[in-house]
């Protein structure tokens, strides 16, 4: 693999320079500036406009900008137009002629566009000094639109103490560019100050406005002068970039290259590859099957956390009690109820039915195997080869003889994927056999339907709580049996009718809807009901929110 | 040793074109099975409503760029790690800091959080991987306990606790298999550097982030490249990118401090996210899908939704 810069050129490949983040994003945006400064193909107004006693030389408004930009790069939306304009102006490539920080307006703000001596895409590096001599020469020439802002005037006197010795020098160099200025166009000059002002606004940033100099740092072992960024302002605790590491010749490629690239390409054209439209069908099925569980698309039941600041949601989730939503997404593959807890539980306790739980319990202590830290790896691959593998396994499963050889052999080295082999095996034996009739199971199916509740241990909910889920999916002539007085090794619910439950104060049990219905909404649809609902005083379904 | 010979007789020359006329056949082998677009067989997808998200917390307290986060898999806690060499450990739900390791190097790049949730890895321009277990004893001095588990020659840009099989070499993506250490597949169609590169859930495609100003998803199967997201107004590069849970929505963030939300079936943009005051560094969606999460180079977190 080709390494360093060194003999690129020679090779015809880009300067990679030109390669660079930062350099990409120039290039796409001095077309775009290009474009926008070309008369004849629908560039924007730039003109020189009269103010007070003077001109403004060259001056286009921030509207007219934003207008551009809109039509020729099809934005709808004018906060994006503004938004990119402003980026742009951050970068250096069109600056505000009386304001220091560089964003874009969209109203009567003036704006010029920079001289392309001084763009970013010429990899300005400037020093401290150069910038000491520039606000020297600020206070030498007695203007107005050149007297020092604040921080600058900060900078300065920073500056002066930095290069006390050398301040002679500098200020020798400031005089001088006053001079060769004078000699210039008063209206050239207005200009040039004012792109001069700019160079520096995005070099040495106001407080506070982002530089945009700054690279990634990861991407600067490219370059062969790195960027620093330097301020004048805050302190950087590295001045040199560790990353960067002089420029490797290439490497030629050799035969070997070439073949391992051959025999690569002669791999890919054997491989079997679907069509597009196969594909496309794919992977549109995946998202319509998936899009009723992405919160951010369908909105979560009761509510998504983020929103409401309410945790119901992660509560719900916690609890043994699946919703159905929930147990229908184990039907979608294996691997959803695999990934889900309660899922594994639950067609763990179906497999024990069966007696052929050891397959999914192999299968599990596999998966921790592989997350056990290396000490404990050769103990762990002993005792999963003695439970489940070795003669006379208490829990022995069923790997055809070829597995068994290979697993065996691999016992012997007893790494974390020592039985990586035999896994798959029993994945593939558990997908096509006891997942499936799993699936089709009265065990499944009634969990699915809601008709029953999962025999798992108490949640954290009261035990009024549980029989009213329950309870609201029987009929009404059930529920009046449940309350005769005979019932009474049922939990005490307290009486009908307005009547209160011991346990739970706030919640009044009165008559049950049938089961599927709810009220009718505004809208007339009657929806379903879930056993996320309880009864209110009048006999609708409302969902209460627990009180904790 | 005859076959040995025969090899000798091969020249450089004549093993580049042979390689060339095989990349022919290749691309000639594919184009038939390229028989529609993805967008187009989208069309008879209904379109999505529109969209409302929002940041729904902020998280300060990095004293620098954050570079990196991950999340834990209880859905609420995350951690980052910034320039300033610092790695934290957020409840982001309530926006409390619940520890901060202070890492010896500035330009912590990567962090991860533990699928157990009892530890965090980083690492950065110490070349080193770091593990901290996580402690709420505030005696324990977290920096005591850390282990090293692995030097790198280089420094770290990346890290996760399961191996990540694909990594973005400039502007090629590659699958690696992870046991025999082979490359299986690559693909290379951006114009720059990918910075990002992201699984599709259902793990046969994938979609990558790139400098040239595009995101855009390769297909496993079809092993191509099926769709681009792009924008004439979009010029500066995507830093990262993630799925939303279904895999219709890519979140990709950006240098130009915006997070676009595209529609990955239909390819087109859904959103625009403003927010962050500089460049976006790293995106993450939640483990349960009910958010996401962007950091900044303007020092914060932001979550959304």
């Amino acid at each position: 693999m080709a390494q360093g810069s060194g003999d690129q050129r020679a090779v015809g490949i880009a300067d990679p320079e030109e390669s660079s983040p930062n350099m990409i994003v120039y290039r796409k945006i001095e077309d775009i500036i290009t474009k926008m400064q070309d008369d004849k193909t629908g560039g924007v107004p730039i003109r020189t406009v009269k103010s007070f006693l003077s001109k403004i030389p060259s001056v286009v408004t921030g509207t007219d900008i934003v207008q551009w930009l809109m039509k020729n790069l099809s934005i709808e939306d004018p906060v994006e137009a503004i938004h990119l304009g402003s980026l742009i102006a951050a970068q250096g490539y069109v600056f505000p002629i009386s304001d220091h920080v560089l964003t874009l307006k969209d109203d009567g703000t003036f704006y010029r566009f920079q001289a392309p001596y001084f763009w970013p895409s010429n990899c300005w590096e400037p020093e401290n000094t150069d910038y000491a001599i520039y606000l020297c020469k600020r206070t030498m020439q007695n203007k107005a639109r050149l007297e020092l802002a604040d921080y600058e005037a900060e900078n300065l006197a920073r500056l002066q103490r930095a290069f006390a010795r050398k301040w002679e020098f500098i200020f020798m160099q400031a005089e001088a560019q006053v001079k060769i200025d004078r000699k210039k166009d008063k209206t050239e000059r207005k200009i040039l100050d004012s792109q001069e002002r700019a160079f520096w606004d995005v070099h040495r940033p106001v407080p506070g406005c982002v530089n945009t100099t700054e690279m990634d740092i990861r991407k600067c072992r490219r370059l062969k002068n790195p960027q620093k960024s330097v301020y004048g302002v805050t302190e950087e605790s590295q001045s040199q970039s560790p990353v960067h590491i002089p420029s490797q010749p290439t490497r030629k490629t050799t035969k070997e290259d070439v073949r391992k690239q051959i025999t690569f390409l002669n791999a890919q054209i054997d491989r079997h590859c679907l069509k597009m439209s196969k594909v496309a069908e794919s992977l549109i099925a995946y998202t319509e099957q998936y899009v009723e569980y992405d919160p951010l698309i369908t909105p979560a039941e009761p509510s998504n956390p983020w929103i409401s600041d309410d945790i119901a949601l992660w509560d719900i989730e916690m609890s043994k009690e699946p919703s159905q939503q929930r147990v229908k997404r184990w039907g979608f593959s294996f691997d959803e109820i695999l990934k889900d807890q309660v899922g594994r539980d639950q067609f763990l306790r179906f497999l024990e039915s069966e007696f052929s739980s050891e397959n999914l319990r192999f299968w599990l202590a596999v998966q921790d195997l592989k997350k056990q830290p290396l000490q404990d790896v050769a103990r762990r691959v002993e005792e999963i080869w003695q439970e489940f593998l070795a003669p006379g396994a208490p829990s022995a499963i069923n790997l055809d003889s070829h597995s068994y050889e290979i697993t065996s052999q691999n016992v012997k080295d007893g790494g974390r994927y020592t039985f990586e082999d035999a896994q798959e095996h029993i994945y593939k034996l558990m997908k096509s056999d006891s997942y499936a009739r799993f699936l089709r199971s009265n065990a499944y199916q009634d969990l699915l339907s809601a008709k029953k509740k999962p025999e798992s241990e108490q949640g954290r909910r009261t035990s009024l709580e549980k029989f009213t889920r329950s309870v609201c999916c029987w009929r009404r002539v059930r529920m009046a049996a449940a309350f005769h007085p005979r019932g009474g090794f049922l939990p005490a619910v307290g009486k009908v009718a307005g009547g209160q439950a011991a346990h739970r104060p706030d919640a009044v049990l009165l008559t049950v809807p049938p089961a599927g219905l709810g009220p009718e909404d505004h809208t007339g649809r009657r929806r379903r009901s879930t056993s996320a609902d309880r009864v209110s005083l009048r006999g609708d379904l409302v969902t209460v929110k627990e009180k904790e | 040793m005859a076959t040995d010979g025969l090899h000798e007789n091969e020249t450089l020359a004549s093993l580049k074109s042979e390689a060339e006329s095989l990349k022919g056949k290749l691309e000639e082998e594919r184009a038939k099975l390229h028989d529609v677009e993805l967008h187009q067989v989208a069309e008879r997808v209904e379109a999505l409503g529109q969209f409302v998200m929002k940041t729904r917390r902020t998280l300060k307290g990095h004293g620098n760029k954050v570079l990196c986060m991950d999340w834990c898999k209880d859905k609420r806690r995350i951690v980052s790690s910034s320039q300033d060499g610092k790695v934290i450990v957020w409840d982001s739900f309530t926006t409390n800091k619940e520890h901060a390791v202070t890492m010896p190097c500035t330009w912590v790049m990567a962090c991860a959080y533990a699928p157990s949730g009892c530890a965090i890895a980083c690492g950065g321009l110490d070349n080193k991987c770091s593990v901290y277990p996580l402690t709420f004893d505030k005696n324990e001095n977290m920096a005591a306990k850390k282990k090293s588990v692995a030097m790198h020659t280089n420094y770290l840009s990346a890290c996760s606790f399961t191996n990540s099989d694909m990594q973005g070499c400039d502007k090629k993506a590659m699958v690696w298999d992870m046991r025999s250490g082979q490359c299986i597949q690559a693909f290379e169609t951006h114009e720059s550097d990918i910075n990002s590169v992201r699984y599709y859930p259902s793990g046969d495609a994938f979609a990558s982030g790139s400098d040239d100003a595009t995101c855009r998803l390769y297909d496993l199967r079809a092993d191509r490249e099926v769709a681009i997201y792009s924008k004439e107004s979009i010029i500066f590069g995507a830093s990262s990118v993630d799925f939303s849970l279904s895999g219709r929505l890519l979140f990709a963030g950006y240098n130009d401090y915006t997070i676009n939300v595209w529609d990955v079936l239909k390819g087109s943009r859904v959103s625009i996210l403003f927010g962050h005051e500089n460049r976006v560094s790293t995106l993450r969606v939640s483990p349960d899908g009910t958010a996401f999460c962007s950091g900044s180079w303007d020092h914060t977190l932001r979550v959304w939704a």
